[in-house]
């Protein structure tokens, strides 16, 4: 057995929720929820929707795929926006809608609903984007003989750091073709889509 | 096989797995109504929390204060000291991995220092590990409230593979205004002590807890056995219920697909008591043909300890079987869900040697875990 990446996007330069409304937008999406969802999950959404979108049979859904993501600084842009509606004891309104996304994996859930994907959801938290970590956690998921393919996210949403990488990898036998998942390419490809990104930016200022 | 080697439990009842299990079959609970203005709460609130001032006596005997560390920290190192007692466990070893469970770690530093690196699970994750001087990156589950169960599936896992030899499992979480606070915005908070699977439920207690689980690859079978796990979404909803149960159907059709269900002992249910939670538990168990089998579950004597559940109920589930108990589930009188289920009111005898935990989160996320007893005289 050996997993292959079957295809990735990139989707940085994102400066706050309005940029991301406004990419919603562009791409023409329905999809209400949206607008419910925290930074995080937004990102996350969007990417996976450039990624997703010419899926075939979309929306069946899928027993046998799992949503597992990674970032480092888990909710910590919701918790603190969670946080300022509690730390005012005169003005003390602690938000509903805010505090069911202070958990990093509410993406991870928010995708599957999307998509229609029973199989496994986790989150895991990494201070970098960590390629022998990633790759050898996404390897041993497929040890649940029941996941058969894997939607991966590097999903960051604080501060300054605003960006989210979505790959479809999945189960191949030893001979099928593809791009073997590996550490040092699972690296490059995060390295060079943040490089271009940084360029195509650097273009359109000049 | 993947077995239990070492545990330890630091809680409201005490900062032994022994003195903890001890106390639960005598039906004793940490839980206590809290005033408003605990914790900088405006409403009061049932809670078991773990005191401050036994905390630093304990870290003070058993530990150093090599930096400065939270309580979630201190906690946590503690429960890892404690668990490698009379063990000839190495924590430095190359070959040993620490695996945090946390939803919200030090989340009460957003208040007071927000740009300090205390607020990232990594950094937590980090001050543990390099207590113990292991050189390995620590794994990190932030998973909801299924993280305790995720970060034993990933243990697993990286044993079955081979890349580590030993796996320090910690589930810690710790209470503060911001998750107090959420909890009774969400209306999820029972105004006294919880009534998990009951008729008169009316939510959830809340509890911190710092609990250890060690597991190594044996080739002996013996003692408790991690058999396998399983990770399901629901696909329905981020903070509501499946109706059907589906991801804890699925998870617990995977983890029996190799075992009969009159081979097992009980499942300890995640049972928060709220209304939602344990109705869509009791489906998921009667869809995955497992209605007969004894539930019961342990919020009654802890609250939701949010990240250590996992990690805390399998511990005390582990000792039960051990000692061929089904615990009580504290709190429950009458059966409230729409399924009949054998809900545990008053300790049992077994003589089954599997039983399976059962956990559900925001997130649509649940997890399900088989374990097995192994005993000398088979």
């Amino acid at each position: 057995m050996k997993v292959i990446i079957n295809k990735y996007r990139y989707l940085g330069g994102i400066n706050d929720e309005k940029e991301l409304t406004l990419l919603y937008r562009e791409m023409g999406i329905e999809y209400s929820k949206f607008f419910k969802m925290d930074g995080l999950c937004k990102i996350g959404f969007l990417a996976s929707e450039m990624l997703l979108a010419d899926e075939p049979e979309r929306f069946q859904p899928l027993k046998d795929r799992a949503v597992i993501c990674f970032n480092g600084s888990s909710s910590l842009q919701d918790d603190s926006n969670y946080n300022a509606t509690i730390n005012d004891a005169d003005n003390y309104y602690p938000s509903p809608s805010l505090f069911v996304y202070t958990l990093s994996n509410i993406v991870t859930g928010e995708l599957a609903i999307r998509n229609k994907y029973y199989g496994e959801s986790s989150f895991y938290i990494s201070r970098i984007f960590d390629a022998e970590m990633i790759c050898r956690t996404v390897n041993e998921a497929f040890m649940d003989e029941e996941t058969n393919s894997i939607l991966v996210g590097w999903t960051e949403y604080f501060r300054e750091e605003k960006e989210a990488l979505m790959m479809l990898v999945s189960r191949a036998d030893d001979n099928a073709k593809g791009e073997l998942m590996t550490v040092e390419r699972l690296q490059q490809i995060y390295t060079n889509e943040r490089q271009y990104k940084k360029e195509d930016d650097g273009r359109r200022i000049n | 096989m993947i077995r239990l080697c070492a545990t330890n439990i630091v809680s409201s009842l005490g900062f032994s797995s022994k003195e903890n299990y001890e106390k639960v079959t005598r039906g004793i609970s940490g839980v206590k109504l809290y005033p408003a203005g605990t914790l900088d709460v405006p409403k009061d609130f049932c809670a078991s929390m773990i005191d401050n001032e036994r905390l630093e006596e304990a870290f003070g005997m058993h530990c150093e204060p090599k930096a400065d560390y939270t309580k979630l920290e201190k906690a946590a190192i503690l429960s890892v000291v404690l668990a490698l007692e009379g063990t000839s466990i190495d924590p430095a070893d190359n070959d040993t991995l620490f695996i945090l469970s946390s939803t919200k770690g030090n989340v009460d530093f957003l208040e007071t220092d927000p740009y300090s690196e205390k607020i990232y699970l990594w950094h937590s994750s980090r001050m543990i590990a390099d207590y113990f001087g292991n050189p390995n990156t620590p794994m990190i589950v932030s998973n909801a409230c299924i993280s305790g169960a995720c970060a034993q599936i990933v243990a697993h896992r990286e044993l079955s593979s081979g890349k580590y030899h030993t796996a320090i499992v910690v589930g810690a979480d710790m209470l503060c205004k911001f998750i107090v606070s959420g909890f009774q915005t969400l209306r999820a908070m029972s105004p006294t002590f919880c009534r998990p699977f009951d008729v008169d439920r009316k939510g959830l207690n809340l509890g911190e807890v710092a609990a250890t689980m060690v597991y190594r690859v044996s080739e002996e079978k013996e003692g408790i056995e991690l058999v396998t796990g399983a990770i399901r979404n629901d696909a329905n909803h981020i903070s509501g219920p499946s109706r059907t149960g589906e991801g804890g159907y699925n998870a617990l059709k995977y983890i029996c697909r190799n075992i009969e269900s009159k081979d097992i002992a009980f499942i300890n249910a995640h049972g928060t008591a709220t209304l939602y939670n344990d109705e869509m538990e009791s489906i998921a168990i009667t869809r995955a043909g497992l209605g007969a089998v004894p539930v019961n579950c342990l919020k009654g004597y802890y609250g939701h300890t949010l990240g250590a559940a996992g990690v805390l109920e399998a511990i005390l589930a582990s000792y039960a079987l051990q000692s061929h108990n089904i615990l009580a589930t504290k709190g429950f009188g009458k059966l409230g869900v729409s399924q009949p289920i054998d809900v545990v009111g008053g300790l049992r005898t077994t003589d089954k040697d599997y039983f399976i935990k059962l956990l559900s989160g925001f997130g649509g996320t649940n997890a399900a875990m088989l374990f097995k007893l192994w005993r000398n005289d088979k």
